[in-house]
């Protein structure tokens, strides 16, 4: 198996894109991508491409080939998809792809248009990563459906909101100096506290917003970066994907993630390394329950544990392990198909330094990014790795 | 499902009332199997399919999620359930515009967990508990009259 190397990273500022098409987004992220990255654009092979619900923001179906156009590049393009981890599994299929062989070069990220929507259009639009007939005819939003999982969390493992409201405020502090990022204020404990219900016991600060933004990652073979001097310092080690019961009531347990469990033990082992080796994580806070339930099944925290983390300044950024220095899905915005190559762009630049926050790792190998897809019912976890 | 004979290919579950669109439809789309379910548990006769494993499914299955088996019969549900988890939501989708703030619970029923709507509660989250002991039925959405799953505190009657 060759070592896929990611040589270029390219972000949209999240936020409010309201008046920009969709391919518009991809092509600015696309653009920054082939820059950062110094690869030609016809050297691409493929094109992997995540996006949600491009068919109610956009009544825009079959949107791979018009990425591809946008991106300016001529070869086989497909959309993926698998709710908020739908640029999560286009990247681990490029790294796939690259590893096994069958491409050199591989274009890999996601867009999503959210704003141009009506707040309830976008719940509604959310709702659908759930199960539809048994879950969100029963009133299941998808605040409401991690608000289960907290309740379902604190019951069993204890911990309080007050602990959450420690997730926002970290995030929101760590989202202050990313040029990318959409909330770029901080939140205080208190001020999280008091915001009013989403979702009891989620309320408006537990929340990530709704975000307009693009991903794009150039996916490389350590011989083609080798071979045309390309600087590609971060190898992508370990990939893994994990899925669950579509519906929260039908899994096992309503506090847990087995399917990022399966997906980091996955990634985990291709990488050759355990969870004590990383250094930084981006996981996916779209709650920040979320986060919990994430460092968990990263097998960062025992079970139980995960909920004092930030509390404790654990996770914080001058913490032993930082998570989400980029500002998380909670502050730097959650446009869902270009999330999982977002965390996957943030992360590189945290490991080759010149991310804001690298300051806070001054010394990390090894992190770790987990993307995740409706409650949790498809996960994906990488493992990126400094090589050189 | 074992009622539904070996070859059929198609129309699993239906009584093929409303599947070519003819006869009244309680949802905009008609899902054989899951109509049927909700229809039964708004008569009190709500039931899970269920393996000879013990694991328990709704409809519509051919073969058990957790095993593969396709020898599925039909158990009844537990008259009583146990709230398992909740949120008071009060930030609905459209289709539940009207009805916030309200309570969604997931609750075990026994062979299966369901998840509904938890009335006959305020809709505050120091209200409900865990633990809470509930029955099962089929309500109207007060938003547009549609049903769902709808719990209430068990009465003891």
């Amino acid at each position: 198996m060759t070592d896929a190397r990611v040589a270029g990273v390219g972000l949209t500022r999240f936020g409010s894109h309201a008046d920009r098409a969709g391919r518009d987004l991809f092509a600015t992220a696309a653009e920054r991508a082939f820059e950062d990255a110094g690869v030609p654009r016809e050297d691409v092979e493929e094109l992997n491409y995540g996006n949600f619900m491009g068919a109610l923001a956009e009544h825009q179906g079959h949107q791979a080939p018009l990425m591809a156009e946008a991106a300016g590049v001529r070869c086989p393009a497909t959309r993926y998809e698998s709710a908020c981890a739908s640029a999560g599994v286009a990247v681990r299929e490029a790294v796939r792809t690259v590893a096994a062989g069958d491409a050199d070069v591989v274009l890999a990220g996601g867009m999503e248009r959210m704003t141009n929507l009506p707040t309830a259009e976008v719940t509604e639009g959310l709702a659908m990563a759930a199960d539809d007939l048994f879950e969100v005819r029963s009133g299941v939003t998808f605040p409401g459906a991690y608000a289960l999982m907290a309740t379902a969390y604190f019951e069993a493992y204890g911990g309080e909101r007050r602990d959450l409201a420690h997730v926002a405020s970290k995030n929101h502090a760590n989202a202050l100096p990313n040029e990318y990022a959409q909330y770029r204020r901080e939140v205080s404990v208190d001020e999280a506290m008091d915001a009013p219900p989403v979702a009891e016991p989620l309320h408006l600060y537990d929340a990530c917003p709704i975000t307009d933004g693009a991903s794009a990652l150039v996916v490389v073979s350590a011989e083609y970066a080798a071979e045309h001097d390309v600087d590609a310092p971060v190898a992508v080690a370990g990939t893994g994907q994990g899925t669950d019961r579509m519906a929260l009531g039908d899994r096992e347990h309503l506090a847990r993630t087995p399917a990022a469990d399966d997906a980091a033990e996955a990634a985990y082992a291709a990488a050759g390394v355990g969870p004590d080796d990383v250094d930084v994580a981006e996981v996916h806070d779209c709650f920040t329950i979320a986060e919990v339930l994430a460092t968990e099944s990263l097998g960062l925290f025992e079970v139980g544990e995960g909920v004092s983390a930030a509390r404790e300044g654990i996770t914080t950024a001058d913490g032993d392990l930082p998570v989400n220095l980029s500002g998380g899905l909670k502050a730097k915005g959650h446009p869902v198909g270009a999330t999982g190559g977002s965390q996957i762009a943030e992360l590189t630049r945290l490991l080759r330094g010149d991310h804001p926050n690298s300051e806070h790792v001054p010394d990390a190998e090894v992190g770790v990014a987990h993307n995740a897809g409706g409650t949790v019912a498809s996960a994906v976890v990488h493992v990126l790795e400094v090589a050189e | 499902m074992s009622d539904d004979g070996a070859g059929d290919d198609g129309d699993a579950g239906s009584d093929g009332g409303d599947a070519d669109g003819t006869g009244p439809t309680p949802t905009p789309v008609s899902d054989a199997g899951y109509d049927e379910w909700l229809d039964a548990l708004a008569a009190g006769e709500g039931y899970a399919l269920v393996c000879p494993d013990g694991h328990g499914s709704l409809p519509p299955r051919r073969i058990c999620p957790d095993c593969g088996s396709d020898a599925l019969s039909r158990e009844p549900l537990a008259e009583t359930g146990r709230v398992e988890t909740f949120s008071v939501v009060h930030v609905p989708s459209p289709r539940f515009a009207d009805d916030a703030p309200y309570v969604t619970a997931v609750v075990d029923l026994g062979p299966v967990r369901a998840t509904g709507v938890l009335r006959g509660v305020e809709p505050e989250g120091d209200a409900v508990e865990v633990g809470l002991s509930v029955t099962a039925g089929v309500e109207e959405r007060a938003t547009d009259g549609e049903p769902l799953v709808a719990f209430r505190p068990d009465d003891g009657e």
